[in-house]
Formats: structure tokens, sequence, C-alpha cells
């Protein structure tokens, strides 16, 4: 047979009709390009500005003042507390409410002034290189020419060469940088996203788009056992991964694992409920397969994007993060990278398990909710 | 004799069509109860409601002396469905469908009830097939296993025989007709006459309303019809002879043509003014639904 215009054209208006009614999908085409423009034109930024900075001065002298003005002035660094002490400073770093601390010695401004060059220690919270590289780089700059007002008359000298301070930083938690050590602990929390969302969605759609559902519903099960039947294999399959990447992690990519490896695992089963309520909930609304998969890669695609795994959740604007904050993937690599990096006690990431407990509880009431015990 | 399903003015709506309107059904216990009707007709939707599987809309109702709207979960236990599409799982074998049913349904002796049932559907050789490599006979023979594993006292069958051949229809109507000897009760929907004849009485649903109920014998001679049978092929005598007033339904049959209409005298009289070969015949039971379906006000022709 001879290629034909007509049959070509036939074989098409076919596909365009059935695109058209698969409504969902044809939103989808519309609704994924849309939202990549948006979450990468105005949420991506890899140059995060506006890093919270702590600020522990023992001196309060003027080339201090000078110096955090400065700082505050390159816009990479906004003061947000001045803890009384160490051991606060320490805290503030610990819980990630501070990217730097920046610690002033006693008699600093006086020292400098006597050219006897003081140590200015500035210790940032390393576990995302990328977050801190601009902003450390800045603050070398910085160092340079802070003090220079205070350095008038009989200290002019001082302006010459060298920085009138020693300033040393120090890389807290990833002192090499090394950008695998924040890479890979998140790839456990995508991985687990992207599975346990699509697999539970895909289960029960599966039984909806094959016709199971029919027997299923006149068998006397309650929505709940249907609900946790489907649900428990997928956390068994959570952990094999989990157990599998943390392998690797340690194995091929010597990733520190100074926390506790219990606490990560009891919290690990409340991040994969929290997907398995979603992958649950979409199965409620996505008619077959197809949509399933889809709406997995619509929650996917700013899980990946907002919650600082690929790009610092500091650099975005406000929106985004708030948005970052609503999902269960921004908490997660809190508490991985506070865990397996910072060593975190459950105290300092209690906050972030308590976020995903709620996001687990809503997602999880919305789904019973939807869920129906009848065809209609 | 009490009634395993007794349900009045049972109606569904599908936004704002009416699918089932104020239906009254009667199965009495241990009977088997053949459900009839155009595609369609409300007969799926009505047998889902009876099994819980949609809400109700209007009418009360009792299966198995319990409340269909508010203790469906407890009729679920104690009735087999049996789906009109199959919908066990294709990618399982045969016995981890029936093991999952077993469980499903906490049947007690389970591997031993599993075999059972195997045995008695012939199905014990074909245990390891995945029973989406099943034909559709057999497909039909795994369903029927899966809803009455767990001795159910009602069993819904939503058109069980459609496309299966005449042999394994045959067997399968001894089955229906073994377990109403145990006790069991059947509502069967179907589009085979010869199937409704099988049934201790039959339900006739058009549009969503129920048309006639009974006996064939009854039905049959409720309608109240005549028949006759015209010698002739000919496509043109097929219509004269359906253009005819007294005639309802025209039906070519191999050599003859089989008429049938409310009024025998009419009939006659029509026939002998064509000066055709004509005799009289008895009415069949597709007669009947033919001139149920058109002489209801919803009917288009």
């Amino acid at each position: 047979m001879s290629f034909s215009l007509a049959r070509l054209a036939a074989m098409m208006i076919k596909e365009f009709v059935q695109m058209r009614r698969d409504r969902m999908t044809f939103g989808m085409m519309v609704g994924i390009p849309l939202l990549q423009l948006l979450l990468f034109g105005y949420a991506i930024n890899s140059d995060p500005k506006h890093l919270p900075t702590a600020i522990l001065d023992a001196d309060h002298g003027p080339v201090g003042r000078s110096v955090v003005a400065a700082m505050q002035a390159s816009r990479y660094f906004d003061v947000t507390s001045m803890p009384g002490d160490e051991a606060r400073a320490d805290e503030i770093l610990a819980r990630g409410e501070a990217q730097f601390v920046v610690t002033i010695p006693v008699d600093f401004s006086r020292r400098v002034l006597r050219g006897e060059r003081p140590q200015m220690v500035v210790e940032a919270d390393a576990t995302d290189p990328a977050a801190t590289a601009n902003a450390l780089g800045v603050l070398e700059h910085i160092a340079l020419h802070a003090a220079d007002r205070d350095l008038a008359g009989p200290h002019a000298g001082l302006r010459q060469g060298a920085a009138p301070f020693d300033l040393v930083v120090h890389r807290r938690y990833n002192p090499e940088g090394e950008t695998a050590f924040n890479i890979v602990p998140g790839l456990m929390g995508v991985v687990l996203t992207m599975t346990m969302v699509i697999m539970t969605c895909l289960a029960v759609t599966r039984e909806r788009e094959r016709g199971t559902m029919e027997s299923l519903l006149a068998m006397p099960l309650t929505p709940m056992e249907v609900m946790l039947g489907k649900i428990l294999p997928y956390i068994a399959v959570g952990y094999v991964q989990v157990a599998f990447i943390l392998g690797v992690a340690k194995l091929l990519f010597a990733v520190p694992m100074v926390g506790s490896l219990v606490l990560l695992s009891l919290v690990t089963i409340v991040f994969i409920a929290a997907n398995l309520a979603v992958g649950f909930t979409f199965s409620t609304i996505a008619g077959n397969q197809l949509q399933a998969v889809q709406m997995g890669f619509f929650f996917f695609l700013p899980s990946i994007l907002l919650s600082g795994f690929m790009f610092p959740f500091r650099g975005m604007p406000e929106w985004a993060q708030v948005i970052g904050e609503a999902l269960p993937l921004t908490h997660f690599l809190r508490i991985v990278r506070g865990i397996l990096l910072k060593g975190s006690p459950w105290g300092d990431i209690a906050l972030d398990v308590g976020a995903m407990v709620l996001f687990t509880a809503v997602a999880g009431a919305i789904a019973i909710k939807r869920y129906r015990m009848t065809l209609d | 004799m009490t009634a395993a399903i007794a349900v009045t003015g049972l109606t569904k709506r599908f936004g704002n069509r009416t699918v089932v309107d104020a239906i009254d059904l009667t199965v009495a216990e241990g009977r088997i109860m053949g459900f009839l009707g155009p595609n369609g007709s409300g007969k799926t939707t009505t047998i889902r409601m009876l099994c819980g599987l949609l809400h109700i809309d209007g009418g009360t109702g009792e299966c198995l002396g319990l409340d269909i709207r508010t203790r469906a979960a407890e009729i679920k236990r104690q009735a087999g469905y049996m789906t009109q599409r199959f919908s066990l799982y294709e990618d399982m074998t045969v016995g981890e469908n029936l093991d999952f049913a077993a469980r499903v349904h906490g049947v007690k002796d389970r591997a031993r009830r599993v075999d059972a049932s195997l045995e008695r559907m012939g199905l014990t050789h074909r245990r390891d097939q995945l029973a989406g490599e099943l034909s559709g006979g057999w497909k039909q023979r795994l369903a029927l296993a899966a809803c009455i594993l767990h001795r159910p006292r009602l069993l819904l069958l939503d058109e069980p025989t459609a496309g299966v051949d005449p042999q394994a229809r045959r067997e399968f109507w001894e089955r229906i007709h073994g377990f109403a000897a145990e006790g069991m009760t059947v509502l069967v929907s179907t589009h085979y006459m010869d199937e409704a004849e099988r049934c201790h009485a039959i339900a006739y649903i058009a549009y969503g309303h129920l048309l006639t109920v009974g006996t064939v014998a009854e039905v049959v001679a409720g309608a109240g019809l005549s028949a006759a049978s015209v010698a002739g092929v000919d496509p043109e005598l097929v219509a004269k002879l359906k253009s005819l007033p007294s005639v309802a339904t025209a039906t070519a049959m191999g050599a003859r043509v089989h008429l049938a209409g409310p009024d025998a005298g009419a009939l006659g009289r029509d026939l002998d003014g064509l000066h055709v070969d004509w005799h009289a015949e008895d009415p069949n039971l597709e007669d009947v639904f033919i001139h149920l379906m058109a002489a209801h006000p919803e009917g288009g022709r």
C-alpha cells in the first residue's frame, strides 16, 4: 500500500479527538510547562542572598560594627540574631536557624587599631556548599576594606595590603565542601517521593481502570482495610530503598553518618506515610493510570525544585519558600541532612517532623474523605 | 416462604437521568429469578444497588432481611456478586485469585475450600494459570467460583453467560440449579430467551421500569398476544407483513416469518386478506418483550 494522506489524516484526527477527551492529560500538557517556567524562571536562584546570620559580638567596638554593617550592605548576609554566648550560637547553627555565625572576640576593635591582626571567626553551615560559596567569597572582599573608615589618621597605614584582621572560616558539617554529602542524603527523600506517590496512586487507579474495583467493592472490606492494605506493602518497599541508598552513600560516597540511624529510620516512616497519603488522594482523582503518573509528576516537580534539593532553599523568593515549607520533602531533607551530617538529636528535628505529621494528617483525611465505597 | 430480595420503589438517578425508576421486585428464597431487558435498561444498576455498590436515590427494601440502605456491609458478607465484565485479577493465577477472595471473606479451612471449589468447577488443572490467559468460558467459571467460595445465601449474576459457548452455558445453568437446590437464591440477568425459560420466574425491565414479572407461562399469557407463522422469506413480504396494523412483531425464521400481535381476530383477517400460506402458533417470550417495549410510552417505535 502506498502512503495515503487521507489515512494519515484519519489517524491524526482520531488522536486529537482522544486528546481532547482526556481533559486531565490536556491540562497537564499546558500545566507542566507553565509550572516549569514559573519555577525555573522565578523561584530558582543559584546565588542565594540574604542568608540568616548570627553575630556573637563580645567586643561591642566600632570595627566589628563596621564589618557587620558592610556584610549587611553586601546583601548576602542578614543579621537575624545576636546570641549571648557560644552555646546559644552553636545551637542556632545546629538547628539551621542561621547559615552563618560570626564571632567577634573581646577587644577586637582595640587590637585591630593596634595592628595586632586579631581573628574574626566565621562558622558556616556547609551542609549545602552551594548555599554558602558565594557569600563566603564576598566575605573575603569585605574583610579587606570594611574597616577602612575606622583606620583613619594615625592608623591609616593599616589600610595597606592584607586585611587588618585575620578572617577564619570554619565550614561546619562538611569541611571539604563535598556536594555529594548534600545530594546523596537528599536523594533518599527524592527517590521516596517519586516512588511512593506514583506507586500508591497507580495501585489504586489500576483497580479502577481494569474493572477489578467492582469486585473489590462487592467484598466485605472497609475503606481503612483497603487503604492500609494498599499502603503498608509500599512502606516496606520504601525501607528497602532507604537501606539501599544509605548503603551506597556510605560505601561509594563515604557520606558521614554522625547521627542516629535509628532516629532516622523512625522519622522516615512519617515521610513515607506523607507521600503515600498524597498518592492515595491523587488516586481518588485520577481516572486512569496515565493521569495518575501525570499527577505524581505534578507533585514531584515542585518537590524537587522548591525543597532545597537541587537549589539552595534560602535563595528562593519568599512565596517559593512558603510553598516549599508546605512540602514534606523540604522537611525530610532538613532532617536527613541534619541527622547524617550534623548529628541532630530529636530536639533539633522535632519541628520538621511535626510539619510532616501535619501534612500526613491533612492528606490522609482528604484521601479517606474522597475514597468512595460505591461506584458512583 | 420468605423473600431473599424484597424492594419497593427502588430508584437511581445519574444527574437528571432516571436510570431505574421505582422498581418493585420480590424474589423468594431458593428461587432463580431471570432478569431481562434491553441494553441500558437498568439491569446492572439495579443489581449494583442490591449489593451496596451504588447509593440508592429512592425506595426501600431488604436483601436477606437486611436493609439495603443501611446494612450493605452485612449484605456483602452473605451475597456473591459476579460482575458483567471480568473483574478478578488478570495478573494473578486462578489459585491466587480464589485464595484472595477466601481470605477477604474470612473463609474457615481456606485451603480445603479453595481446593474443593477448584474441583467443583473443573479448574484444578488450571490452578497455576494466570487468570488473564483464560478463555471466556474459563474466566466465567473462575468468576463464579470466586463469588460462591464463602457460601453466600444470595447470588447476583450480571450477564454471566455473555459470549460463552452453548456447551459451557448448559453446564453453567446446571450449576445454578444445583445452587438453588441447596437453598441459594439467584438473580441472574441475561439476554438469552432459552436461559429465561430455565428460571423459576422472570422480570422484564425496560427504560428503567419493571414491565412484567412472573413465570414464563404467566408472562406470555399476561401479554395476551397471538402469533402466526407465514411461509416465505422475501424481504418485500416481511416488510408488507410488518406494516399490517394487527402485527406487532415480525421475525424471519428460516423459510417462514413469525408474527405476533395483540388481536388474534384482526391478525387472521389481515393474513387471509393477503392470501398467504399461514397457520396460528404459540407466541414466545421474545414476542412478548418486543411488544412490551414497543407498547411502553417511552418506546420509540
